[in-house]
């Protein structure tokens, strides 16, 4: 069972005993979340918990006095600052509307209304922006459980509608230019229930709890979500079954041309809709793999089809064969280099659903049902790839992978690994954090989990504050080679101790395994280090369960073992007289 | 033991988790331990999951123990 498809029934009841379950893993992230409440955010917060919970996330949390969200962030914000908050969430409502107004109002009084009131929440994100390095969850509006002026609520300057609508306009205009400012879009949530559900006028009058608990668990889903985000927990890919869930049909029984796919038929197109769906996933980044029990030649036929919109190609991983089902999911999660938490599983059939969730609990196994038309719901309700901004990696990502397997190909053509490396004609930039970079530095150390020595992460701000602190060297790495640009891939952060240097993160992404690119960054970092007059480097390997390819990292540089201490094993090196580079195959390296 | 007594009986012990929780009609938020104005409000909720029954505003406040909730839970259920 997993906590994001439980009823509001099944947490009510469970709630504290899953709690303490869930509290005492040892492999959660602590991450502190102040919420500054225009109502009685108890229940919103219990749900958020053990959500985040489930997502290996373990929140302390800070809860304003009641209705006190302006006071405690711009007027009075001590206990706030100290509290050092790595998120605050501000969930406010439309109940938290100052002012309203005249039926005579004109267009320019409703301009100034909704100035006044957006400088208002203005004036906290720029309060908490100058005084804590925290990222901003701010709810926008959801319409009014009822319009005084009916439909034309939503066109008079006096109607509540239309302030709403344009009030959340400009949330949206202020969220795109505000980097620490993340908007969790109620008036959506709201939508999506019925605004009959999601208001309760008994439970307001009674606690000050403005949603029935249906519409509390779906805002925290929302939001637990966008932590997730940050902390670089949304998931990689989507792995799908064919037969039934791509098309209609079994491909192997009826032949590529009886495949319900395309606008001959209402089933048909139904398909269609659900493989554009998945189309558009991959386009903002979001990878495909195909695992179906099929011959791999009988599947392909299926996106041969004249009318699939799905191609082979747009697939990163395509496993087609008569194995589990389990079987091949971890072969897909190796292939792509992503962990099994990274993959969520679509298929039709219950029984291939229930085998998946069984034996890899970390895989999401959505209960979409058999219908082609419930397949979208299911998935928009996981919240499984929330995304925190759109990067360029993210708009290229899919296209990387299928670089990779070209890759692939030319290596078994090549007689020696160093030969093949040297056909890449590979170039790289490495230097310390440019501006421009922090936002996919961000995103790097927060969701690299395997080729990273210590798994520290660092929220937006703190990495501003980093790459602007003399203390620290830094370095980011990128690397482009004759099939593309693989972007930024990697990222050191060390902390200057006089002589010492004391390296606090090591990251790659997988996507470059084994191409030379440590050895690029170690010989950057010498360089700086002389640049520093530091003589000797500290690297600490702490062992968090999913970075074990980087056990021996330090060994493999020439590092000595040190000893242990409570970062985890310490490894030295002590820079000689003269230091010979050791990368030999990244040409045009540019640094700084 | 009457059948909606027995019925709330797990509810206040998943709520309230305490596994060995006894409650009775006298039962209220004094004697009770961890029953606070928090927790009342999950206890309201999961009770009208369970019974599918909502109350009405002026109902809750009207609910001081145990015993009045089953009497309303009573009046509700033979009311549909």
């Amino acid at each position: 069972m997993r906590i994001a498809d439980v009823s509001v029934k099944l947490f009510l009841h469970n709630q504290k005993a899953w709690r303490r379950e869930f509290r005492s893993r040892d492999d959660l992230i602590d991450v502190r979340v102040a919420v500054l409440a225009g109502s009685t955010a108890n229940e919103v917060m219990d749900f958020i918990e053990l959500l985040l919970l489930d997502q290996g996330i373990r929140p302390v949390f800070y809860l304003s006095d009641y209705d006190k969200y302006f006071e405690e962030a711009v007027l009075d914000p001590a206990k706030l600052i100290a509290f050092r908050p790595n998120i605050v969430y501000i969930h406010t409502s439309s109940h938290n509307i100052q002012g309203t107004l005249p039926l005579e109002g004109s267009d320019a009084d409703l301009n100034a209304h909704i100035a006044a009131e957006s400088g208002r929440f203005a004036s906290i994100w720029s309060s908490l922006d100058e005084k804590m390095e925290s990222m901003i969850i701010q709810n926008n509006f959801e319409l009014p459980p009822f319009r005084l002026l009916g439909n034309f609520d939503a066109v008079s300057p006096a109607g509540r509608v239309r302030f709403i609508n344009s009030l959340n306009d400009r949330f949206a205009h202020e969220a795109s230019t505000r980097r620490k400012l993340f908007l969790n879009d109620l008036h959506a949530i709201a939508a999506r229930i019925g605004c009959k559900q999601f208001h309760d006028a008994r439970r307001w009058f009674s606690y000050k709890i403005f949603t029935t608990p249906e519409a509390s668990l779906a805002i925290a889903k929302s939001v637990a979500a966008i932590i997730s985000g940050i902390y670089g927990r949304s998931r990689k890919c989507l792995v799908l079954d064919l037969d039934n869930t791509l098309w209609g049909g079994i491909i192997g029984d009826d032949g590529p041309d009886k495949i319900k796919i395309g606008r001959d038929t209402a089933l048909g197109e139904a398909y269609s809709a659900f493989q554009e769906y998945c189309l558009q996933l991959r386009n903002r980044g979001v990878l495909l793999a195909a695992c179906s029990k099929n011959s791999e030649q009988v599947a392909r036929q299926g996106f041969e089809h004249p009318d699939s919109i799905l191609q082979f190609h747009h697939f990163s991983s395509f496993k087609a064969n008569w194995e589990p089902k389990h079987e091949n999911i971890k072969k897909i999660a190796d292939e792509l280099n992503i962990g099994l938490d990274s993959l969520v599983f679509v298929d039709d059939n219950p029984a291939e659903r229930e085998l998946v969730s069984a034996q890899l609990p970390m895989v999401a196994v959505p209960d979409v049902g058999s219908e082609v038309t419930d397949f979208i719901s299911a998935l928009e309700e996981g919240h499984y790839f929330e995304p925190i901004g759109l990067s360029k990696e993210d708009l290229s990502r899919a296209s990387q992978y299928e670089s990779n397997a070209q890759r692939a190909i030319l290596q078994s053509k090549f007689e020696s690994y160093d030969a093949y490396l040297e056909s890449l004609a590979m170039t790289g930039e490495i230097a310390p954090f440019k501006q421009i970079y922090l936002e996919r530095i961000t995103q790097l150390v927060n969701k690299t989990n395997q080729f990273n020595l210590t798994a520290r992460r660092y929220t937006i701000a703190e990495i501003e504050r980093i790459a602007s602190d003399p203390a620290y060297i830094t370095l980011y790495g990128r690397l482009a080679d004759k099939f593309g640009d693989n972007g930024l891939v990697s990222v050191i952060i060390a902390l200057k101790n006089r002589h010492q240097l004391h390296i606090d993160l090591w990251l790659m992404s997988c996507r470059v395994l084994k191409r030379g690119m440590e050895l690029a960054m170690l010989d950057s970092l010498v360089a700086e280090c002389r640049q520093h007059g530091i003589t000797e480097i500290y690297g600490y390997y702490m062992a968090t369960g999913k970075n074990m390819l980087v056990a021996e990292h330090y060994a493999c540089l020439g590092f000595e073992h040190a000893g242990e201490s409570d970062r985890g094993s310490l490894w030295k090196l002590r820079l000689p007289e003269k230091y010979v580079t050791r990368n030999k195959h990244i040409k045009e390296l540019v640094n700084g | 033991m009457g059948e909606v007594l027995a019925a709330l009986q797990p509810i206040f012990r998943d709520v309230l988790d305490d596994p060995n929780l006894q409650i009775n009609r006298g039962s209220n938020a004094a004697t009770v331990r961890g029953w606070d104005s928090l927790a009342h409000i999950n206890l309201i909720s999961a009770i009208e999951q369970e019974f599918s029954v909502r109350f009405a505003l002026g109902e809750l406040e009207e609910l001081k123990n145990v015993g009045d909730m089953i009497d309303l839970i009573e009046r509700k259920l033979a009311a549909k």
